[in-house]
């Protein structure tokens, strides 16, 4: 076993490949993290304003994410009218199934921000989309990076799913590993996934420590 | 100053939360808007900077319809405090206190200098401007609260429930603070609270709301307490109305009696009064304590027999203090002092009710000459 895998990764040619599929993956998972990132924040902020906006927007959303991801990376290239195993399909369905599960922890995150702060932000003369980028976004930092958080496992795991269209990232070393019924490259490509997953999770967890120095103030009084 | 001129505000459900106010408020005062909740006060506070908008009438502010500035330009220029202070949790207390002056276009430098001056003006310690609000107590930040609405020098100051969130002794304080800080500052204030005892300690005129946004009363504190408008202003300011009125009953009339009186540095051989209080003072006739009647020599007892005083009442300050300093004392009678805090004499509670008797009658007199 240990032996096929040394085997496997012996080869310089594996390696680049294994290296490239890393690469790929990483752009396939994280970019539609940015997008999803980016759509989800206006979207929750406009929901969060209009209660109207609220119901549909967060119905939406879940039905959204509902819709099987393959049954989403076919019908894209239909809907934006790309080849069918163009890359950007699977960056596409992901930003919206990223976008749609941010929805409603942008909202709740918004929600907690409390009343009075909002109203002494408005007091003070900020005017709506400056109070909004000021104090209500920083204040749902913590909330929003838990979402994201979930967001990027969910990412990471599901740009597999790319493979079986024949679009690279690490899904390709199952998939052909499973063609040859051959292990080593299921193998590296669990192992690689889950480092993904992890490394890219803690990169969060700091981006958020970062943002967020007055939320480990409180027990220092 | 602040007009409010036939002011109505019908919510969109149909209540009136305030109705035909008719109202101004005089620059370089603190007027207060009291009454329970839902009778309109701070939905009135907050039309002034458009933070509620009026469903007609007119408020001008120094002679300028607020409704002709834009809304976060006029929010600028008014200082505003908010209940439990809504300081930015995310931001540090200088930062907090920057707040309008960085809005205003201030550069960070010059508005950070400005916040670490205030925070030494609500007398905050230098070192509290690195903290994040979470980090100082409910007093603290009620103070940067003040602070921050100070930051730009706004000429107007509304504060909405400021102190309701923090505990009677801190906000007794806060309450001093803020007086200290008028005499200094001279701003046009408008204070809402649903508190009495705060409304007449801090206001220097009262208007008191009742449900359905009704103004019933607008008068200076004393004549809220001595002549209120209606039952529901009597009721709202009480039972003990009378004792608290004593707070503005200016003590004029009291004449301090001689008591007798002995040095602290010559008590083991100073003469004790038979059956009388005698009063200890220090090398500079500040009062120190009583020596009962009769007590045995005065190095037989620890501490010399000396029981500590009551309150000491500083004369010409107004009657509520007499009358604490004679109750507070163990011989029955206030001790009261010059500004200095020098022994002038004392009074007794009787001759304390005595005067207050007499400034009733005055008062009932000249009322019912004006009738």
């Amino acid at each position: 076993m240990l032996d096929d895998l040394s085997r496997y990764l012996g080869s310089e040619s594996t390696r680049q490949l294994i290296v490239d599929q890393l690469v790929q993956h990483v752009e396939l998972a994280l970019l539609p993290l940015v997008v999803g990132v980016a759509l989800a924040i206006p979207l929750g902020w406009l929901a969060q304003r209009h209660p109207l906006l609220r119901t549909s927007l967060l119905g939406v959303a879940n039905v959204v994410y509902t819709v099987p991801s393959l049954a989403f990376f076919v019908v894209i290239p239909g809907v934006i009218g790309t080849q069918i195993l163009a890359p950007v399909n699977v960056i596409a369905a992901l930003s919206v199934y990223t976008a749609a599960l941010l929805v409603r922890p942008v909202v709740d995150a918004l929600d907690a921000v409390p009343g009075h702060v909002i109203a002494a932000a408005t007091a003070m003369g900020y005017r709506p989309l400056r109070r909004f980028l000021a104090v209500e976004l920083p204040l749902a930092v913590p909330v929003l990076t838990a979402g994201v958080r979930v967001a990027s496992v969910s990412n990471i795991s599901l740009a597999s799913v790319g493979a079986l269209l024949g679009i690279g990232g690490l899904g390709a070393l199952f998939t052909s590993g499973f063609q040859t019924s051959y292990l080593p490259p299921i193998i590296v490509g669990i192992v690689l996934v889950l480092a993904l997953a992890l490394v890219v999770d803690l990169v969060l967890v700091g981006l958020r420590r970062l943002l967020t120095p007055w939320a480990r103030a409180g027990g220092a009084r | 100053m602040i007009e409010f001129r036939a002011v109505t505000k019908r919510f969109d459900d149909g209540t009136v939360a305030v109705d035909n106010l008719d109202l101004s408020v005089a620059a370089g005062t603190i007027t207060v808007f009291v009454g329970p909740s839902g009778c309109g006060k701070t939905t009135s506070l907050r039309m002034v900077n458009r933070m509620v908008e009026p469903s007609s009438g007119t408020i001008l502010v120094d002679g300028v319809d607020v409704r002709g500035v834009n809304p976060a330009q006029l929010r600028r220029g008014i200082g505003y405090v908010i209940q439990q202070a809504g300081l930015f949790p995310h931001r540090t207390v200088l930062d907090n206190v920057a707040t309008v002056p960085l809005l205003s276009g201030w550069t960070r430098r010059r508005a950070r200098a400005r916040a670490a001056e205030l925070l030494e003006l609500v007398g905050l310690p230098a070192e509290l401007g690195a903290r994040y609000p979470v980090q100082l107590s409910g007093g603290q930040q009620q103070r940067v609260g003040v602070a921050r609405a100070l930051a730009a020098d706004p000429p107007v100051l509304l504060m909405d429930e400021p102190f309701s969130a923090v505990d009677p002794v801190v906000r007794e304080g806060l309450q001093d603070e803020l007086l200290r800080l008028q005499a200094e500052l001279d701003k046009t204030i408008v204070f809402v609270t649903h508190d009495i005892d705060e409304a007449v300690k801090v206001g220097e005129r009262v208007a008191v709301f009742r449900q359905g946004g009704r103004l019933v009363q607008y008068a200076g504190p004393d004549e809220l307490l001595a002549r209120p408008a209606d039952d529901f202003v009597s009721s709202f300011v009480g039972r003990d109305r009378g004792y608290r009125r004593l707070s503005f009953v200016d003590g004029g009339g009291i004449e301090p009696a001689e008591v007798p009186t002995t040095r602290e540095t010559a008590l083991a051989t100073a003469e004790r009064a038979p059956d009388a209080w005698t009063l200890v003072l220090d090398e500079e006739d500040r009062p120190r304590g009583w020596l009962p009647p009769r007590s045995g020599p005065a190095e037989e007892a620890p501490g010399g027999g000396v029981r500590p005083g009551g309150s000491l009442y500083t004369r010409g300050t107004p009657l509520r203090g007499a009358l604490d300093a004679a109750l507070s004392s163990p011989s029955g009678l206030g001790v009261v002092v010059d500004e200095d805090g020098r022994y002038a004499g004392a009074v007794s509670a009787e001759e304390v009710l005595a005067a207050i008797r007499r400034r009733r009658d005055e008062a009932g007199a000249g009322a019912g000459g004006a009738a």
